[in-house]
């Protein structure tokens, strides 16, 4: 038997005839005219929504369309026509559940109304962030903890312990009785670090169930808000201590809640008092006599401020009696700053706790007035000669906080309390501070309305006081987010810059700058945007002070070209380019050149040839381009790459083809380091061939013939400056097939004999997104797509026949291929498959008007006697392969093998040939023999092989399949 | 663990008044079943009088002598231990019948109101005015009021409300008279500002004062001061007599 198989090795490569035209009309499914039945999944629950529109498009339309045809309508959206499935089905939900929703939702939008905040009032967790980057300092800071009790130290009962072991034990336990602990020379971040580890033993000391530490910790914490020396960090430390509170408000409520739980029910978020048990009422009223008890302002309004929200579990007026009382405290805090923080938090936690009581929150903020004049009485002024703190960086840490307290009190309050509160401000005096509150927190329409009035005031500002930069970057932002009147418009812009442009600190005045470049590119034209640009140049390039304020500058140019989507416009702006050029940091300017490409593959929507856009275009990309070093990562030059592409798509000199090659010229100088962007380059040359094929519909003159072929001559000579070895294979397959297209026989000869001569090259393992990969599949897959390819490549006059195919078998009988792999014998059978396809009397397809090897030879024996030969060569590589696969190990490859052999045999060798005919029934047997193959598939080729027999021509079939047994199991 | 005790007494807060019933639980928990020779409860209130160290003959203080306690034993073989748990309650007079009417005081604090003056010439002007809503107080309710610094020539720095307790002991011999302070409350802390209001709020402590008790031979009762504290080092008192009830 086996000698059998191998003497068959011989056998002729007969190919079968085939008629491709009537296998595709036989292959073709039958084609069954549709009916759209009534049933459709979706569709029960809407039985009277479709009998309703029978009726109504009976109606409408009088065609004469029979039934049948008038139910095919797209199957989809008939379906999906009227109400969706599940809102009808919602909608049909009992109305019990409905009423109750019903119910649910009204409590929702009851609560709505006044105890809920909206999403339009900015929560104090964005404000944290920046207050904590602002407000810093360089001085050293120190925090004093005492955690004895209020008798006194009680250092006798460790005293005799050596200091050795009390150190020890201090580490242990920082909070122990009666430990004091001072910590001096603290870094800023020191005292961050000490903060936070504060908060740490908070929780910690919660959890292993020391409360009365807990609350220790808190009271020490909150003292050290009383402490204003270094007082330029004393916003900061606001925040990191109300964090600490924040914390311990939430275990204390989350305790009495909890205890609140008993086995049965829990409590709803919305309880009353009544519903609390008197264990947790007791344990509530306990911690609030407690707090009564502390002996300092500060700290007792903190602490208590901190759980307000425990008064819910005691009675319903507990809030809103606690809350007014609470304001009235603060009236005892002396020091202006460190009162109004205290307002702020306590405005805080009412907005969270009970934002509907509003009389509170306004009493904060008249009673803030009533003190304001403490700000310039004498005590504050020698606290800051003390601390050698000038009035100008003084004022402003007061601004986080108020405009807290004001942005609370402004939230929803109708126009009369506004005018009322912006009254009360103006009349006090050197209120720049006010003022400046006032443009932060209020809303933008309210403050744009008034803008002309507030630069008024702003003028008339004392100069000693607030810097007034801050004044004009506040109104500024507020006309980004909304529109002065009509009429105002010019003016508030000259009046603002004129203010403007006279500050001499750079700093101060791009601060200003950039927050009113936004609202000139909303409402003026190019011309006032240029003059502003000149006006910034005009400013940061002395001394070089761009070097400072690249992330304002950045700021700029982002403002600028999100309102000039036009690129024509914007960069017929005289002082953009300029502008461009004070970015001389590389990383910067190749930031900002993203920024403008993104913007440009965002907007740009025709293709361009604007010589203005494409210059300064061509000069941004080329500086992305230049960019690129050794260092750059992979996914920033997949980035830049994706950018430029995104720009040479959007060049187009319309019938002008020749400059458009010329573009792709410059651009391939330009851009030769991305390899992205020469792949994109010889796409859309590969395009521009096929355009002008398409335009001299595939007649070429002899002008358009040269240009095709120095488009075919760009690709040739830019492929190989690539490297990736698979992205150049494809290339010159693909600028292959376009030669081809246009008639350039020997330039197509030419990309794939490169092609070929490539293949060697293919290295067994490839690199794709970072991971090594064996390369044979894609191997493979090339390979497959470049016979498709030779089918149709006539033979050269001066080669031999089929030489391509001859070149290519050896480059692949050469490359060394990875043991125990069939790769190899797969390619073979493809080349199989290849031949039988070149034997045909007429091709399976063609390239217009390029004559293929079967016009070429028509049929002539020689060729085909050729062409046998080689099939027969390349079959007995197959059967030698087979048979180095009979080892035990391999023997399920040989099986699989040998049936796909079987398979290809059957569809495309002329099994009428008896030695052929052999060789399939011994491949039969070989599949079958080791019982290593799936007798399913066997079944089912059987079949397939009766159903082929019944058709004509196919009679011999049936023969076969009697020679064909099926093995079963045993 | 062994076997463990435990009191639960049906109120929360743990108070009670005469004539009322105290009820609640004996838990026992213990990992097998415990023998026993009985459980009795005893209810104990004693006064503790503590002699002062400094002067001879003089009682420290009357308050928080007065002690109730619940105390419950479980009589054991002689083998085990007996269990002992004891939980402390409180008992408070029955609140008094009739109204309670509030006894406004308004107060102005000058230099030329202080006592005790060594040399008032050397003092800064000031002129402090406010009121107290009652002396007469709700011991459950808090001690409230309003202070207005109206000009001081010296910076504040600090005003607080401090909270005597005076107990009087007399015999044949005499009297001994002690003033404890038992709470003291910051109301403002550094400069305030002149002409604003400032509230005086205070909560008596639960543990730390009863109604105010005067008998033939001993008496409690309670005090306010308002503490100002001015720069550099000047501390001017306003004694207020409190008179507290429960109600």
């Amino acid at each position: 038997m086996e000698k059998e198989l191998w003497a068959c090795a011989e056998a002729n490569g007969h190919s079968r005839n085939r008629n491709y035209k009537a296998e595709f009309a036989s292959c073709r499914l039958e084609a069954v005219p549709l009916e759209f039945g009534d049933y459709h999944p979706l569709k029960p629950i809407m039985v009277t929504e479709s009998k309703t529109k029978k009726v109504s498009r009976k109606g409408s339309t009088s065609s004469t369309s029979s039934s049948s045809s008038s139910s095919v309508v797209d199957p989809l959206s008939s379906v999906l026509d009227g109400t969706d499935p599940l809102s009808m089905f919602a909608a049909s939900a009992d109305p019990a559940t409905l009423a109750a929703a019903m119910d649910n939702s009204r409590k929702k939008r009851d609560r709505d109304d006044n105890s809920i905040v909206g999403s339009d009032f900015e929560p104090w967790a964005s404000k944290r962030g920046e207050i904590l980057a602002r407000y810093t300092t360089t001085e050293k800071l120190s925090i004093n903890l005492f955690m004895g009790s209020e008798k006194g130290k009680a250092g006798t009962a460790t005293s005799a312990m050596s200091e050795k072991v009390r150190t020890r034990l201090e580490e242990l336990d920082d909070f122990e009785e009666g430990s004091q602990k001072e910590l001096l020379n603290l870094t800023q971040q020191d005292y961050v670090n000490r903060i936070e580890e504060l908060n740490q033993s908070l929780k910690d000391a919660w959890a292993s169930d020391q409360k009365v530490k807990a609350l220790k910790i808190v009271i020490q914490c909150s003292k050290l808000l009383s402490d204003t020396s270094v007082i330029q960090f004393y916003p900061s430390k606001f925040v990191l201590i109300t964090d600490i509170l924040d914390t311990f408000g939430k275990l204390v409520y989350e305790r009495i809640f909890s205890m609140c739980v008993d086995n049965r029910s829990v409590l709803p978020d919305h309880f009353s008092p009544e519903n609390v048990n008197d264990t947790a009422k007791e344990t509530c009223l306990n911690w609030f006599f407690k707090i009564a008890s502390i002996r300092e302002l500060i700290p007792r309004f903190y602490v208590e401020a901190s759980i307000l929200k425990c008064n819910k579990f005691l009675s319903k007026t507990g809030i809103s009696e606690c809350l007014p009382r609470l304001t009235c405290m603060v009236r005892g805090i002396g020091d202006p700053l460190v009162s109004v923080y205290a307002r702020a938090y306590l405005c805080r936690v009412g907005m969270e706790v009970a934002p509907h009581l509003k009389e509170s929150l306004n009493k904060n903020f008249f009673d803030f007035l009533l003190t304001f004049k403490q700000i310039h009485g004498d005590t504050v002024q020698n606290q800051l000669v003390l601390q050698g703190v000038e009035l100008p960086s003084y004022l402003p840490l007061y601004s986080p906080a108020m405009d807290w307290v004001f942005q609370c009190v402004s939230y929803h309050a109708p126009e009369a309390l506004l005018t009322e509160m912006m009254e009360r401000c103006k009349k006090l005096g050197n209120n720049a501070l006010l003022l400046n509150s006032v443009m932060s927190a209020f809303r933008a329409e309210f403050i744009a309305a008034r803008s002309m009035d507030f630069i008024g005031m702003i003028k008339e500002c004392d100069e000693s006081g607030f810097p007034k930069h801050l004044l004009f970057r506040s109104l500024g932002l507020n006309l980004a987010l909304a529109d002065p009147p009509e009429s105002d418009r010019l003016q508030i812009l000259n009046e603002a810059w004129k203010v403007i442009t006279k500050l001499k600190n750079p700093q101060d005045y791009i601060n200003c700058a950039e927050v009113w470049v936004e609202y000139t590119c909303k409402h003026f034209t190019k011309r006032e945007v240029n003059t502003i640009l000149a006006d910034v140049i005009k400013h940061m390039t002395p001394d070089r002070a761009f070097e400072d304020s690249y992330p304002q500058l950045q700021s700029i140019i982002k403002k600028v070209i999100a309102h000039f989507h036009d690129f024509s416009v914007l960069f017929s702006v005289e002082k953009f380019l300029p502008f461009l050029d004070m970015f001389q940091k590389e990383s910067v300017r190749v930031e900002v050149c993203k920024c403008i490409m993104e913007v440009f593959i965002k907007h740009q929507q025709e293709p361009t040839k604007d010589p203005v856009i494409l210059n300064a275009l061509l000069h941004v990309c080329k500086t992305m381009h230049d960019s690129v070093n050794a260092l750059t990562l992979e996914d920033e030059k997949r980035m830049l790459a994706y950018l430029i592409n995104g720009f040479i798509k959007m060049v187009s000199f319309g019938r002008d083809f020749e400059q458009q090659l010329s573009f792709y010229v410059e651009a391939r100088s330009m851009f030769c380091n991305l390899e992205p962007v020469l792949v994109q380059l010889i796409h859309s040359v590969n395009r521009l061939a096929m355009e002008t094929r398409k335009v001299m519909k595939g007649n070429h003159s002899r002008k358009t013939a040269a240009f095709v072929r120095a488009c075919v001559a760009y690709c040739f000579i830019t492929i190989p400056s690539l490297a990736g070895i698979f992205t150049r294979l494809n290339l010159y397959l693909h600028s292959g097939q376009v030669a081809l297209a246009n008639q350039c026989l020997s330039q197509a000869d030419a990309f794939f004999k490169a092609a070929i001569s490539l293949v060697p090259e293919v290295p067994k393992m490839i690199n794709i997104d970072g991971k090594m990969r064996p390369s044979e599949s894609f191997l493979l897959e090339f390979l497959c797509n470049f016979f498709s390819t030779l089918l149709i490549v006539p033979d050269h006059p001066e080669h031999g026949v089929l030489f391509l195919v001859r070149e290519l078998l050896n480059v692949i009988q050469d490359y060394t291929w990875e043991e125990n792999s069939d790769e190899k014998i797969r390619i073979y059978t493809c080349v199989l498959h290849l031949l039988s396809a070149m034997s045909q009397e007429t091709y399976l397809y063609h390239v217009d008007k390029v004559d293929s090897n079967d016009s070429l030879y028509g049929g002539d024996s020689k060729f085909l006697a050729e062409n046998n030969k080689l099939c027969e060569t390349v079959m007995a590589q197959i059967l030698e392969h087979l048979k180095t696969l009979a080892k035990d190990e391999a023997l399920k490859r040989q099986s699989s093998l040998g049936l796909s052999f079987f398979n290809s045999i059957l569809a495309h060798g002329d099994l009428r040939n008896n030695r052929l005919n052999q060789l399939s029934v011994n491949l039969w047997h070989l599949a079958q023999r080791h019982g290593c193959v799936d007798t399913r598939t066997m079944v089912k080729t059987l079949e397939y092989i009766k159903k082929q027999s019944k058709q004509p021509d196919m009679g011999h079939l049936t023969e076969l399949a009697l020679r064909l047994p099926l093995q079963t199991r045993t | 663990m062994g076997t463990t005790l435990d009191i639960k007494i049906k109120r929360a807060n743990k108070v009670y008044h005469a004539g009322e019933m105290l009820s609640g639980v004996v838990v026992i928990s213990g990992k097998d079943s415990v023998q026993h020779q009985g459980l009795s409860l005893t209810v104990e209130g004693t006064v503790n009088l503590q002699l002062s160290a400094k002067s001879v003959g003089v009682f420290e203080a009357f308050y928080n002598s007065v002690k109730y306690t619940l105390r419950c034993d479980m009589r054991r073989s002689l083998l085990a231990k007996d269990l002992t748990k004891t939980c402390e309650f409180i008992v408070h007079s029955t609140p008094q019948k009739g109204k309670w009417t509030p006894s406004p005081v308004d107060f102005t604090i000058t230099p030329d109101t202080l006592q005790n003056v060594k040399e008032r010439a050397l003092l800064p002007k000031f002129l402090i005015r406010g009121h107290l809503n009652s002396t007469s107080c709700v011991i459950t309710q808090p001690l409230t009021g309003e202070l207005v610094v109206e000009s001081s020539e010296a910076a504040i720095k600090s005003i607080e409300l401090q909270l005597v307790r005076v107990e009087t002991c007399g015999c044949a011999e005499g009297y001994a008279r002690d003033a404890t302070e038992i709470q003291n409350i910051q109301i403002a802390d550094g400069d305030v500002c002149r002409g604003l209001s400032i509230p005086i709020y205070m909560v008596f402590p639960r543990l730390f004062t009863c109604p105010t008790l005067e008998t033939t031979n001993f008496k409690v009762e309670f005090e306010v001061n308002i503490v100002v504290l001015l720069h550099p080092d000047h501390l001017i008192t306003e004694n207020f007599p409190l008179k507290l009830c429960r109600m």
